[in-house]
C-alpha cells in the first residue's frame, strides 16, 4: 500500500514544513545510530568489580522473586539443580536448551536428573537455559534466541532455571546490548539481531486481579537463577 | 470504537453510581502512586531520566519521517514486512488480509491499545476469524464485551467477586463447585484455558512499546508472558504500532525503560522486555514464520508542528491517570473512547476531534499532577487549556457554559469594576460563612454542595493580600 506511506510520509514533511531531510543532516542521524551513545546511567550500576556485580545482582534479584545461588564451578551446578528442585517438590525430569554453554556442564554425575535437550515439549514442567548476559542494575537476564536457544524454553514450563557464568554479569542494560552485539556474527546494523530478545526480570505475574500480585500469569511462576563463579565457564 | 465522550457527564453519572467500580478506584487510587512513589524514592537520577527521555522523544518526533524509513529497511533486511495505514479501516484491512492469506481461525493477541482504536475484534470476528485476548485483564473484559477502562490495567475497574461471577458463567464446562474464592484459583484457570488456545491460534498479533530504527525490532513490555507466548508460538506475528513508537538505538530504548516501569506500576523493569525482529531465522527452533509490522497514523502526523506535538512523547505508562482525581472519581469508561484519564482528555480530541469529545479537556480540575508525574514530561494541563480556547472559539460548549464565561471574560477584563466586585462578593460569602467556616448549599453551586461541603472564602480576595504583602515589603 504505498499510497498510504507515501500519504503518511508526505503528511509528516507537511506538518514539520520541511521536505526530506537534506543530507548533512542524515549524516547526523547515521552517526547519532551507530554512536549508540549512551544517556544519565543510574549510580549503582557504576563502577563495580565482580563481587559488587554479584552482589547487585543477588539483591535485585531477591527482590524481584528470582531466587539465586552461587557455585563455584560447572561440576557444581548438576547438584545444586537437584537441590533446588527437591526444595521446591519438582520432579527431577527437566527439558534443557541445546545450548553450548549447557553442554560444557557435566549432567552426567547427577544420574537422577532426567534431561531432554531441544526445545520444550509444552508441557508445565522445568526448563533449564542460559543466558548471554545479566543486568545487575535490575536482575534482568538477557536471553537470545538462535539455533541452540529456543525462545519458548522461557516461557513454557512452569519452573525455569538459568545458568550462568560470573562473567557474563554486568553493571547497566547498556553493557548487555554491547555484549551482545560483541557475540553477533555480523554487526547488529546488518540485521544481525536474533529474533527473539528476551530481557527476563523475575518470574510471570499479574496484578490484573485488584491489583493482588500472583505468580505464575502465562510463565514461569518461578525463576532460580544458578551463577558460576570461576571463569572457566564463559 | 464508536466514541461516548461527549456523553462524559451522563457517563460519569453512571461511574459516580457504580459501587464496584467505587470500591475497585478506591484500590487503584492506593496502590499505583504508592508503588511509583517508592520506586522513584529508590532512583536518585529519576527526574534526570525524564529529562532525557523527553529530550530522545523531541529528536525522533522532529526527524519522525527519516526514522520510520530506517525501521522499514531493518525490517526488510530482517525478513519481515512493514504495512503503512492512514486509517483504522486501512489498518483493519491489512490484518484481516494477513490472516486470511493464511487461512486463519484464531488469533491470539497480546495486549494492544491500537487494536482498540481499529476495532480490530469485531472486524476479525465479522469475517468468522475468532479473537482471543491473553492478557489477564483483557481477558477478562473481553469476556464481559467491555471496553478496557486502563491502559495498562484493563480490568481495574473490577472487583474479584465480578470477575469470579464472569469465569462461573464464561467456563460452564468447568466443575461448578471449584473453588475461586482466592484470585490465584483465577489466575490459574485464565492460565490453563489459555494455554490451549496459544497452540491452536494460527496468527498472533501484539501491540508495540517501542520500534527501534537502528535494528528494525518491535519491543513489547508485559509481566504475564503473554504476548510471548502470542508471538512465538502461531504462524505469523503481527504487530500494531502508531507512528511515534519509534526510538534510534537500543540505547535510547533503555533509557526509556528506565522511566517506563517505575511510571506504570513501580517496578524497576516490568518481568518480560521483548525485542522481536522479523520471522524465525532458518537455524531457529522456534518463532514465528512470518513478522509483520502495521504502522497506523490515525492522524498522528497532523499533531506534528502544532501545540500538539508534545502527546506523541507518551509512553502510554497510564500514570497520569494513576494519580488523577477525575479519573479516580469516575474511572476510565466515563471517557467514552480508547484512552482515558489525562492523556485521553489530550489524545481522544487530537484523535477523534475536538467536537466528538469536547467535553474531556474539562474534565480536569487542574490540579496539575497529570504532568508532575508524567515520566515523559508532557504538558497535560496546558494541552487541555488549549483545547478549551479551541472549544470557546468553535461555540462548542452549553449555552450556560458560555454565559458563564462571556460574563467573568466582561469583569476581568475591568480590573477595577472586577476587583470591587469579587471584594464585595468575598466578604459576603466570609460573612456568611463565618459560623461553620463552610456551606452546605450555595445558589449555583449546587452540583458542589450536593456531594460535598463548599468551603467558605476567609473573607479578604488574593489580590488584596498580596498588595498587602507588596506594602509591607515582603513580595517583590
Amino acid at each position: 500500500m504505498s499510497a498510504a506511506r507515501d500519504g503518511i510520509l508526505g503528511g509528516i514533511h507537511r506538518s514539520l514544513g520541511r521536505g526530506a531531510l537534506d543530507a548533512t543532516r542524515v549524516a547526523g542521524l547515521e552517526a547519532r545510530l551507530d554512536g549508540h551513545s549512551r544517556g544519565e546511567l543510574p549510580a549503582r550500576a557504576q563502577g563495580l568489580d565482580r563481587a559488587g556485580l554479584l552482589d547487585l545482582l543477588e539483591r535485585q534479584a531477591k527482590a524481584v522473586a528470582c531466587s539465586v545461588a552461587r557455585v563455584r564451578s560447572a561440576a557444581d551446578v548438576p547438584a545444586e539443580l537437584a537441590r533446588y528442585l527437591k526444595s521446591q517438590n519438582l520432579p527431577s525430569r527437566v527439558e534443557m536448551s541445546p545450548d553450548p554453554t549447557l553442554d560444557a556442564v557435566p549432567w552426567a554425575s547427577m544420574p537422577m536428573l532426567e534431561i531432554a535437550r531441544g526445545k520444550p515439549s509444552g508441557e508445565e514442567g522445568v526448563g533449564v537455559t542460559s543466558a548471554c548476559a545479566a543486568v545487575a542494575e535490575t536482575a534482568t537476564l538477557m536471553i537470545a534466541s538462535g539455533a541452540r536457544s529456543p525462545a519458548t524454553m522461557s516461557f513454557l514450563p512452569d519452573t525455569h532455571v538459568v545458568v550462568l557464568p560470573a562473567s557474563r554479569v554486568v553493571g547497566p542494560l547498556e553493557d548487555a546490548w554491547d555484549r551482545l552485539r560483541a557475540t553477533s556474527p555480523a554487526p547488529m546494523a546488518a540485521a544481525a539481531m536474533p529474533r527473539t530478545v528476551n530481557l527476563v526480570t523475575g518470574p510471570s505475574r499479574t496484578g490484573d486481579i485488584e491489583q493482588k500480585i500472583e505468580m505464575g500469569a502465562h510463565g514461569p511462576r518461578r525463576l532460580h537463577l544458578i551463577v558460576v563463579e570461576d571463569d572457566a565457564l564463559a | 470504537m464508536q466514541a461516548t465522550s461527549n456523553a462524559f457527564r451522563a457517563n460519569a453519572r453512571v461511574g459516580l453510581a457504580n459501587p464496584t467500580l467505587q470500591s475497585a478506584l478506591g484500590k487503584m487510587k492506593v496502590g499505583f502512586p504508592t508503588k511509583r512513589a517508592e520506586a522513584v524514592s529508590r532512583l536518585p537520577e529519576f527526574d534526570a531520566l525524564r529529562d532525557q527521555a523527553r529530550d530522545i522523544k523531541n529528536h525522533v518526533l522532529e526527524n519522525l519521517d527519516w526514522y520510520l524509513e530506517r525501521f522499514e529497511r531493518r525490517v526488510t533486511e530482517a525478513g519481515g514486512h512493514v504495512h503503512w495505514a492512514r486509517t483504522p479501516e486501512e489498518a483493519r484491512e491489512i490484518v484481516l488480509g494477513i490472516c486470511r492469506r493464511l487461512g486463519a481461525r484464531t488469533v491470539t493477541k497480546g495486549k494492544s491499545m491500537i487494536a482498540e482504536e481499529i476495532g480490530l475484534n469485531a472486524h476479525l470476528e465479522k469475517h468468522a476469524i475468532e479473537p482471543v485476548e491473553t492478557d489477564l485483564g483483557e481477558y477478562i473484559i473481553q469476556l464481559r464485551n467491555e471496553a478496557p477502562s486502563h491502559i495498562i490495567a484493563p480490568a481495574v475497574h473490577l472487583t474479584k467477586d465480578a470477575i469470579e461471577a464472569d469465569f462461573r458463567r464464561a467456563h460452564s464446562h468447568l466443575d461448578a463447585r471449584r473453588d475461586l474464592t482466592e484470585p490465584q484459583s483465577l489466575v490459574a484457570e485464565a492460565r490453563g484455558i489459555l494455554r490451549k488456545r496459544y497452540f491452536e491460534a494460527d496468527v498472533g498479533i501484539t501491540g508495540a512499546n517501542f520500534l527501534v530504527a537502528e535494528t528494525g525490532s518491535s519491543v513489547i513490555v508485559t509481566n504475564e508472558g503473554n504476548g510471548d507466548l502470542t508471538q512465538l508460538l502461531p504462524k505469523a506475528h503481527v504487530v500494531l504500532a502508531s507512528l511515534e513508537k519509534i526510538v534510534p538505538t537500543l540505547e535510547d530504548a533503555s533509557a526509556i525503560l528506565r522511566v517506563l516501569a517505575r511510571s506504570a506500576t513501580g517496578q524497576e523493569m516490568s518481568v518480560y522486555t521483548t525485542f522481536s525482529t522479523g520471522p524465525k531465522r532458518a537455524a531457529d527452533l522456534d518463532g514465528p514464520g512470518e513478522y509483520h509490522v502495521v504502522l497506523l497514523d490515525n492522524g498522528r502526523s497532523a499533531l506534528l508542528g502544532t501545540e500538539f506535538q508534545d502527546i506523541l512523547r507518551c509512553i502510554r505508562c497510564g500514570a497520569c491517570m494513576n494519580h488523577c482525581p477525575v479519573y479516580g472519581a469516575v474511572g476510565g469508561h466515563a471517557y467514552g473512547w480508547v484512552y482515558p484519564g489525562p492523556m485521553g482528555a489530550v489524545l481522544t480530541p487530537s484523535l477523534i476531534g475536538v467536537e466528538n469529545a469536547r467535553p474531556l479537556p474539562n474534565a480536569s480540575t487542574f490540579c496539575g499532577k497529570c504532568e508532575s508525574v508524567c515520566p515523559m514530561r508532557i504538558p497535560l494541563p496546558k494541552m487541555m487549556r488549549h483545547y478549551r480556547a479551541r472549544e470557546w472559539e468553535r461555540k462548542l460548549g452549553t449555552r450556560v457554559s458560555r454565559l458563564a464565561l462571556g460574563a467573568w471574560a466582561w469583569a476581568a477584563r475591568r480590573p477595577a469594576l472586577y476587583r470591587f466586585a469579587a471584594a464585595r462578593a468575598m466578604a459576603t460569602l466570609g460573612w456568611l460563612g463565618r459560623r461553620h467556616g463552610s456551606f452546605f448549599n450555595l445558589p449555583l453551586a449546587s452540583g458542589w454542595t450536593a456531594t460535598r461541603e463548599f468551603p467558605a472564602p476567609q473573607g479578604r480576595t488574593f489580590q488584596d493580600l498580596w498588595r498587602q504583602r507588596r506594602r509591607a515589603g515582603g513580595g517583590r
